[in-house]
């Protein structure tokens, strides 16, 4: 059955990279969005710093005597001090004078009324964060525009930020692998009730087709109700086919016995030879359809019970000793003779209605074929594997047609005249194979056939 | 096409010149046995101060020759400033002209060189000197008085003797040397009693200097009884001097400046400048070679040492700011330089 489910994927690899690409990109967004946060932060900071430096110089500005006098404190620049040594520039101007410090600066133009703006530019090789900032002075007679532009470089700046960049990303990592460990074993525990399900019904008995009780998810409930709902009608399926086949074979069986008796009856009254030859055949005919519904029948329920045999201790020899007994009668009316080689009881273990079956369409095979005043040698021995081995002193089988004589239907080239409808052999195989045993045929080499009814060990 | 190449050459030829005929206050060659090439160092500190240490250098580096010369720290920053290429390493006392040169891009970034932070800035200017501004004065002056300590000291005994003093006390001309308005800035910054100091001086018709050097000769042959913000390290190099002065490092607050060298950007010999530079600031951990240079080099237990430095930080550009410095000069002029009676 398994090779032919067809295979579509994994769940739990799908539930497995679901979850994990989930974290993965959740772990690069985290990346992402804290870097540019704290960059954001960090500029920020950079910005705030810049406008104390701008702000303390602009303080410090006066008009005396008509001139601009800008006697900024020390602290003004050494604030903008940076661990990584940032290089910093600035310029004073009035209006648009340049009173000291480096000249041509950038100047952010100011936006509106704001009195500071920011600009990030390339200057002397280094990116430069500048700020520009103003006041308006009024002095006597004068009212002036003094304005400073305070840059610093972004060394510490980026080295804050890679060391940022350097601890978020370890976090985003660990974030991930926690993540996935987290999937795989989300991913475990889900799969493991299905699992559980799987061994539970792969556990169970050829005959058990009772429900599966034990508590289910909700997710899966509806599963194992169908299999549930599925197991219960192939159980009723299975109930209806056995009753059939045993009403079908009590059917067909007891009317032509029925026809059998009146047509031996009328025999016994009728003398035209004609009409004895008729009713004969008739007879004949009769025994023919109803050993060919018999072996129909027998096949049929061999082909149901192989897939679930009812194991059951038999003992070989009682068996067939037994089907010689009943089968007596009719060998002594062609005079045959039974010659029995067993001794010790031989155990198997199989199912009874189906050895009895191949048993009997042996030994009936044998007494057919066999002529009148012959020997029919049945052996059961238990070494090296437990078999049954039929002879008879008949034609034997043709041949070529030793491999293909098993198959249904078949029957030998020298078969004619006798009645069989070519299905015996193969019962006995079926039943063979079902119980991991063969059948063998041969000829022996003084004539007759030799059939070896093997089982395994 | 042969003119332009001729006179290319000439070209040439006057420029260089033009820079050999600078007038140096000193101009010494330490000539390398296998010369291949010459190392121009500019600096501000005499030459018999840093000798020992150069002939050091040029005794492991047999190929390398080394070109010293010397200029004050104000003409040695303008100078720069006009020919940076012309010089392989510069040095200087004047801590805030470096500072600026640095953050004006001049220094060369040398990465790996384990120095400490506060020794160092940017990776391009590198301290290698602990210099403490002193008072130096003359013993005959002082004998048999308390010699002052600190900074209060020092004006109380001037205005105790102001006769003995007047005209025979020595101090930096701020507005000529770079060193001098660090330290008076650095002064200014840390106390007021530099003002009242100042002031005093002022009224005793104080002699304004350029140079440590000539300072460290007067007091010693007794032109002058005092000077304010000598440096130290230069008396010391005079052991004969040094019976006639005495050094003192004021209790008060100590201002200590480093010396500092930087390779500029522009120079085309660049490895053997930064093996020069190297060589100045790990100086051999040969503890007997210490005695042969003269000047008070950073030791190896710096944390200490920093916290009584002038910070090297861009701060350092404050009084440069021109409006900054036309007002602290005129302060310190306003001060030191008063109409005699």
């Amino acid at each position: 059955m398994t090779d032919t489910t067809r295979i579509s994927g994994s769940l739990r690899n799908r539930l497995a990279t679901t979850l994990i690409g989930g974290a993965a990109v959740l772990a690069v967004l985290l990346f992402v969005v804290v870097r540019g946060y704290a960059a954001q932060i960090a500029q920020q900071g950079q910005d705030s710093i810049l406008a104390a430096s701008a702000s303390s110089i602009l303080d410090a500005a006066i008009i005396r005597d008509g001139s601009v006098e800008v006697d900024f404190p020390y602290s003004a620049l050494s604030i903008l001090s940076t661990p990584s040594d940032d290089r910093i520039f600035y310029a004073i101007y009035r209006d648009d004078t340049l009173l000291s410090g480096y000249e041509s600066l950038p100047r952010a133009p100011f936006d509106g009324s704001a009195t500071t703006a920011f600009t990030t530019t390339d200057f002397q090789d280094d990116a430069v964060r500048f700020i520009s900032a103003r006041r308006i002075l009024v002095g006597e007679n004068l009212r002036t525009h003094v304005s400073v532009v305070v840059g610093q470089t972004q060394d510490g700046l980026t080295l804050t930020l890679n060391r940022i960049s350097r601890n978020v990303a370890v976090f985003g990592i660990g974030f991930f692998i926690l993540a996935a460990l987290l999937s795989y074993w989300a991913t475990s525990i889900t799969i493991e009730r299905l699992t559980r399900l799987t061994i539970s019904v792969t556990r169970r008995g050829p005959q058990d087709l009772s429900p599966v009780i034990a508590p289910m998810p909700v997710e899966m409930a509806p599963l194992v109700a169908s299999l549930n709902t599925l197991m219960d009608r192939l159980d009723q399926s299975l109930n209806r086919s056995e009753e059939f086949i045993a009403e079908a074979a009590h059917r067909v069986r007891t009317p032509l016995a029925t026809v059998r008796s009146y047509a031996e009856a009328t025999l016994q009254r009728v003398s035209k030879e004609e009409n004895r030859q008729a009713l004969r055949s008739m007879v004949r005919a009769i025994d023919e359809s109803s050993r060919a519904a018999g072996q129909l029948l027998d096949h049929a329920m061999i082909t149901f019970r192989a897939d679930h045999l009812e194991y059951q201790d038999i003992d070989l020899v009682e068996l067939v000793t037994e089907f010689v007994r009943s089968f007596s009668p009719l060998a002594e009316m062609k005079d045959i003779e039974f010659s029995l080689h067993m001794s010790p009881p031989v155990h198997i273990a199989g199912d009874p209605i189906l050895m009895q079956n191949a048993v009997r369409n042996v030994i009936d095979n044998a007494l057919k074929y066999s002529p009148c005043e012959s020997i029919i040698s049945i052996t059961v021995s238990a070494h090296p594997n437990p078999r049954v081995i039929i002879t008879d002193q008949g034609p034997g089988f043709p041949p070529e047609q030793l491999n293909t004589l098993t198959e249904r239907f078949t029957r030998g080239d020298n078969a004619e005249g006798t009645v069989g409808s070519g299905l015996g052999l193969t019962i006995a195989q079926d039943v063979a194979l079902a119980h991991e045993g063969h059948l063998e045929l041969s000829n022996l080499p003084k004539g007759g056939a030799c059939v070896t009814f093997i089982l395994s060990a | 096409m042969r003119y332009f190449y001729l006179i290319g050459m000439m070209l040439c030829f006057v420029m260089s010149g033009a820079v050999f005929a600078k007038d140096w206050e000193e101009q010494h060659l330490f000539q390398a046995p296998n010369h291949t090439l010459t190392l121009r160092v500019l600096s501000s500190t005499d030459t018999s101060l840093f000798a020992p240490i150069i002939d050091q250098f040029v005794q492991q580096n047999p190929n390398i020759s080394v070109e010293y010369l010397v200029t004050g720290t104000v003409d040695l920053y303008d100078t720069f400033r006009q020919n940076a290429s012309d010089f392989d390493v510069v040095i200087s006392s004047a801590m805030d002209l470096q500072l600026k040169l640095t953050n004006d891009g001049h220094a060369l970034k040398i990465s790996g060189v384990s120095h400490p932070d506060w020794a160092q800035w940017g990776q391009g200017l590198f301290a290698f000197t602990a210099e403490p501004a002193a008072i130096v004065i003359n013993r005959a002056a002082f004998a048999g008085r308390r010699k002052p300590q600190t900074r209060q000291d020092l004006i109380l005994a001037l205005r105790a003797r102001p006769e003995v003093f007047r005209g025979k006390i020595g101090t930096y001309d701020v507005r000529a040397s770079g060193l001098g308005y660090l330290f008076a800035t650095q002064d200014a910054r840390a106390s007021e009693t530099y003002w009242r100091l100042m002031e005093v001086m002022g009224s005793l018709d104080a002699q304004l200097y350029c140079c440590s050097g000539e300072m460290l000769d007067d007091v010693a042959n007794g032109t002058l009884a005092i000077a304010y913000n000598v440096l130290g390290s230069y008396a010391h190099a005079r052991p004969d001097a040094l019976k006639k002065i005495e050094v003192i490092f004021p209790s008060d607050f100590p201002t200590t400046m480093m010396r500092t060298v930087f390779v500029p950007k522009e120079t085309s010999q660049r490895s053997a400048a930064v093996s020069f530079l190297k060589h100045l600031i790990l100086p051999s951990t040969d503890v007997s070679d210490l005695g042969l240079f003269r000047v008070p080099f950073l030791t190896s237990e710096p944390n200490d040492m920093g916290q009584s430095m002038i910070a090297l930080e861009p701060a350092l550009l404050t009084y440069l700011d021109v409006l900054k410095r036309r007002k602290f000069i005129q302060a310190w002029e306003d001060a030191i330089i008063q109409p005699s009676f």
